[in-house]
């Protein structure tokens, strides 16, 4: 376990929480403001992905590729929200659950009917291929510390806008209160569907940065939704703040518990159990954190919510 | 000397920068029938949600009967015969009346971890759920769906259930709220029925209501006891009636 | 903003007939299924319908938790995930035997669903279906992390449990009933415990959890016992799967496992016990019928799914009941 190992993975924990913010800040605030489960989420950012690669093939230009998946993505993400969203809000979560996960079965069935089964790649951006030295001997792929600089850029963007707009305002409002804000004479409908069309770009984007790095394939985003869920719920509901704490809390301790946890293991047991110990104790670990806060914070560390 | 059946000491309770109960310090003896008024605002649902346990007090202490609860869950207040009615009707609307009561009998009596046998064909449970909806006149809505029943009706019912909990203190929470003025006399009767089976105490609005039930009176405003005494000492209080009272008792 | 689902406002004595009369069709129709079967695809059709029935008995687990006592669990899979590892893990050391199998399959969920249950209700709503979520998850975590037991890949089942030592399981219509009649029993027992002491307080809490508090009922300790009968009924739906299929993999603990519970209790109506094996029923034949006339069935299914949501309140029990109404007032 060299010092060089422990930074590159905390470098890849970070790539990994940002990724994680990304998607779950839409998530967050579609909950809060509207209270409804959106497990279609997670399809918006395989969309993103599907999508970067299709344009970049059509036109061979990464910037391109991806303002076109963004605007596409938009655009289906509101047809969604127009067809099937917006008659689920005043349904229970269940149905609400149920919805979304036909229209998750239906995009995962559609992507692999129209690019098939077989997972596509996307090169990464010229300018941006290959690694620069952190440190002597140390070497980091350059993409990926741009998809972290661009997440935290996005988050500061949206503290900026969610903290210091009027706009804003309304959306942390509506977070804690949606039938208040509306009752104030705000359109609520509309208030929303902003926060969700920001949202659904958010998790494009994601998934177009990630797509030269991963595979694109089917049902990429059914591990990621999953986790983003565990970090709103970390977080706290309809808070961006907590969203983005425990996205990076999370992809931290994920990836630095699978890299180290036979190493860290190995300091308390023999090798041989802690090789079949580790990677079991590194798959719960998210889970356990989130059980751990939930226990003594059953709305999460930053609930939205007044109590 | 026996303990009043309940003791607030100096209770407080703030949200964040906000004061609701500001040192709140009252007493009630058993089988009296003690009636919290004052302006909205004033904590009135806040200091009942702190004794039945729902809010827990920033400072001060909660006795009942001599045991201090302050730190004890809802459910265990309840054991201790603890009942209350809520201003915002909370029954169980899919259920039966008879049903909604049954549960509070069902409450005090055997445990409720059995897992076969009818509930709802138990005689014992039925017959004292029904003698509580009698003494509320609710005797021939028994089989109605709670969710069915008039406003004034369900008004009733929340009477009944905390009735039928046998309680040594029941908190209500404006039971008056809402119901017109026949159905506001006609729990005015079942309370005065009522009174002197156990202590009450009893938040309103309705002045009439107030002035014929109550035994002492405690005026609350800005989360503080303002005065505290007999209705008529209350009624003739100089800072009182310029608070609170003024055109109303007219 | 949410209007509550199922459940009909029928008083449960009013609705005793009706609900006595369908369940013994159920019944009837089910107990018949292998003598219809055998003018045709015999072990298709036996196979089938046993996985039907080894779903109707997870869904009846979830129903009672979900339809009953309003708690939405995301990771019901799990428990069916353990039960059928309780096998597996038996039986690559050699175990077979029903009577040690079994109960090591429902006391191994009943553990799991104690613990978890512990932390998930404290915690409401929305935060409750993502935290049910998140320990299935972890559940198909660590399954798959069992190298021993064949990790991802899964382990296969080479004996069927034997009964009392012998190996009647292994027929498949013997099978077949040993499953019904499970069925039957965790119908019968649920009924019962529904309309118990237990059950009232339990559907209570769904109604108004404070109401029940502040009449003295510990509603979180009612509501682990509920769910830790759900995980345990869970698991015995486990034993029943990893015999069927005579295969274990994590798979069956996955969230889309969850959610397809979730599904048959709502396609058949929530909250009437019944609706679940009527659900669970209806999901399979529907699965089976739609893979069999495309491979993309799945773009038919998914907003099949939807309109399902949109439009058939209470599922297909609502359906029938909305019919029979109209078919009455003509």
């Amino acid at each position: 376990m060299s010092t060089g190992l422990v930074v590159v993975q905390i470098l890849n924990g970070l790539q990994f929480g940002v990724l994680l913010f990304l998607i779950a800040a839409g998530l967050t605030l579609v909950f809060g403001v509207m209270d409804f489960i959106n497990l279609a989420h997670g399809v918006q950012y395989m969309l993103g992905a599907y999508l970067a690669v299709a344009f970049y093939t059509l036109t061979g230009n990464f910037l391109i590729a991806l303002v076109l998946a963004l605007a596409v993505a938009l655009v289906f993400g509101l047809l969604l929200e127009f067809l099937v969203f917006r008659h689920l809000y005043d349904r229970d979560h269940l149905e609400q659950v149920i919805a979304t996960f036909g229209i998750i079965i239906f995009l995962n069935q559609a992507v692999k009917t129209i690019w098939g089964a077989a997972p596509l790649t996307l090169p990464i951006p010229e300018f941006f291929s290959g690694s620069i030295a952190l440190m002597p001997g140390l070497l980091y792929p350059v993409w990926r510390l741009v998809i972290i600089a661009s997440g935290l850029a996005i988050g500061l963007l949206l503290y900026i806008l969610v903290g210091h707009t009027r706009v804003g305002m309304l959306v942390r409002a509506g977070a804690t209160n949606a039938r208040m804000v509306s009752a104030l004479g705000v359109d609520i409908h509309r208030l929303f569907m902003i926060v969700f069309g920001f949202g659904t770009m958010l998790a494009a984007f994601a998934g177009a940065m990630i797509a030269p790095i991963l595979s694109v394939e089917p049902g990429m985003g059914d591990t990621v939704l999953i986790l983003a869920f565990v970090v709103i719920v970390i977080g706290g509901i309809g808070s961006m703040r907590g969203a983005f704490l425990a996205a990076l809390l999370i992809g931290l301790v994920d990836t630095l518990g699978r890299s180290f946890a036979i190493d860290i293991l190995r300091l308390v047991m023999p090798p041989s159990p802690a090789r079949t110990v580790g990677p079991a104790i590194a798959s719960m670990l998210i889970y356990v954190l989130m059980a751990l806060v939930l226990y003594f914070r059953p709305a999460g560390l930053f609930p939205a919510r007044g109590r | 000397m026996t303990d009043p059946v309940l003791q607030l000491n100096d209770l407080h309770k703030n949200f964040g920068g906000l004061v609701v109960t500001d040192g709140v310090t009252l007493d009630i003896g058993p089988g009296e029938l003690h009636a919290v008024i004052g302006p909205n605002g004033a904590g009135k649902t806040t200091l009942i949600n702190q004794i039945s346990g729902l809010l827990a007090p920033t400072a001060g202490t909660i006795s009942f009967n001599g045991i201090d609860v302050t730190g004890l869950p809802v459910d265990k207040r309840a054991k201790l015969g603890l009942a209350r009615s809520f201003q915002i009707t909370s029954v169980l609307p899919r259920f039966s009346a008879l049903e909604n009561v049954a549960l509070a009998v069902q409450a005090r009596g055997q445990t409720s971890y059995r897992f076969f046998g009818r509930a709802d064909r138990e005689r014992a449970v039925n017959d004292a759920a029904g003698a509580a909806l009698a003494e509320v006149g609710l005797a021939e809505r028994g089989q109605t769906l709670a969710a069915h029943l008039s406003h004034g009706e369900k008004r009733a019912l929340e009477l009944a259930i905390a009735v039928a909990m046998q309680p040594k203190l029941l908190l209500l929470d404006e039971p008056m709220a809402g119901t017109g003025r026949e159905e506001s006399a006609r729990l005015v009767d079942v309370l005065k029925r009522l009174k002197g089976r156990f202590s009450m105490l009893l938040v309103e609005h309705d002045m009439t209501a107030v002035f014929a039930l109550a035994d002492r009176i405690s005026v609350l405003t800005y989360g503080r006891i303002l005065a505290n005494g007999t209705p008529d000492a209350v009624r003739a209080d100089p800072k009182v009636i310029a608070a609170y009272l003024g055109e109303e008792m007219e | 903003m949410t209007q509550t689902l199922a459940a009909s406002s029928v008083l449960p004595s009013q609705q005793t007939g009706r609900v006595g009369a369908l369940s013994a069709v159920i019944f009837l129709v089910l107990a018949l299924v292998p003598f219809g079967a055998a003018f045709g695809p015999e072990s298709y059709v036996l196979g089938l319908f046993t996985r039907v029935m080894v779903f109707a008995v997870a869904a009846l687990a979830l129903d009672f938790i979900c339809g009953y006592g309003g708690l939405v669990s995301f990771g019901h899979a799990a428990f069916v995930g353990i039960g059928a590892y309780a096998v597996g893990i038996l039986g690559a050391h050699g175990i077979t035997e029903t009577l040690v199998s079994l109960p090591a399959a429902m006391l191994t969920s009943a553990i799991f669903a104690y613990l978890t249950g512990t932390v998930c209700l404290r915690t409401k709503s929305v935060y409750f279906i993502m935290i049910t979520l998140a320990f299935g998850q972890m559940a198909y975590f660590i399954a798959g992390s069992l190298a021993l037991y064949g990790g991802d890949d899964g382990l296969t089942v080479r004996l069927r449990s034997t009964l009392l030592g012998f190996p009647i399981l292994q027929n498949d219509r013997a099978f077949y009933y040993f499953v019904l009649f499970s069925l039957f029993v965790v119908y019968f027992v649920f009924r019962v415990i529904v309309y118990s002491r237990f059950g009232r307080v339990f559907r209570g809490a769904r109604e108004n959890p404070t109401r029940m508090a502040t009449l003295g009922f510990d509603v979180f300790r009612f509501q682990r016992v509920g769910y830790v009968i759900s995980g345990a009924v869970g698991g015995l739906s486990g034993f029943l799967l990893a015999n069927a299929t005579e295969f274990v993999s994590p798979a069956y603990m996955s969230w889309q496992r969850s959610g397809e519970l979730i599904i048959m209790i709502l396609l058949g109506g929530l909250g009437t016990l019944h609706g679940a094996i009527i659900g669970a029923a209806a999901y399979l034949l529907i699965e089976e019928a739609l893979s069999g006339i495309t491979e993309q069935w799945k773009l038919i299914f998914g907003p099949l799914l939807v309109l399902i949501v949109l439009f058939a309140r209470g599922g297909l029990l609502g359906l029938a009941d909305r019919i029979r109404g109209k078919l009455g007032r003509d």
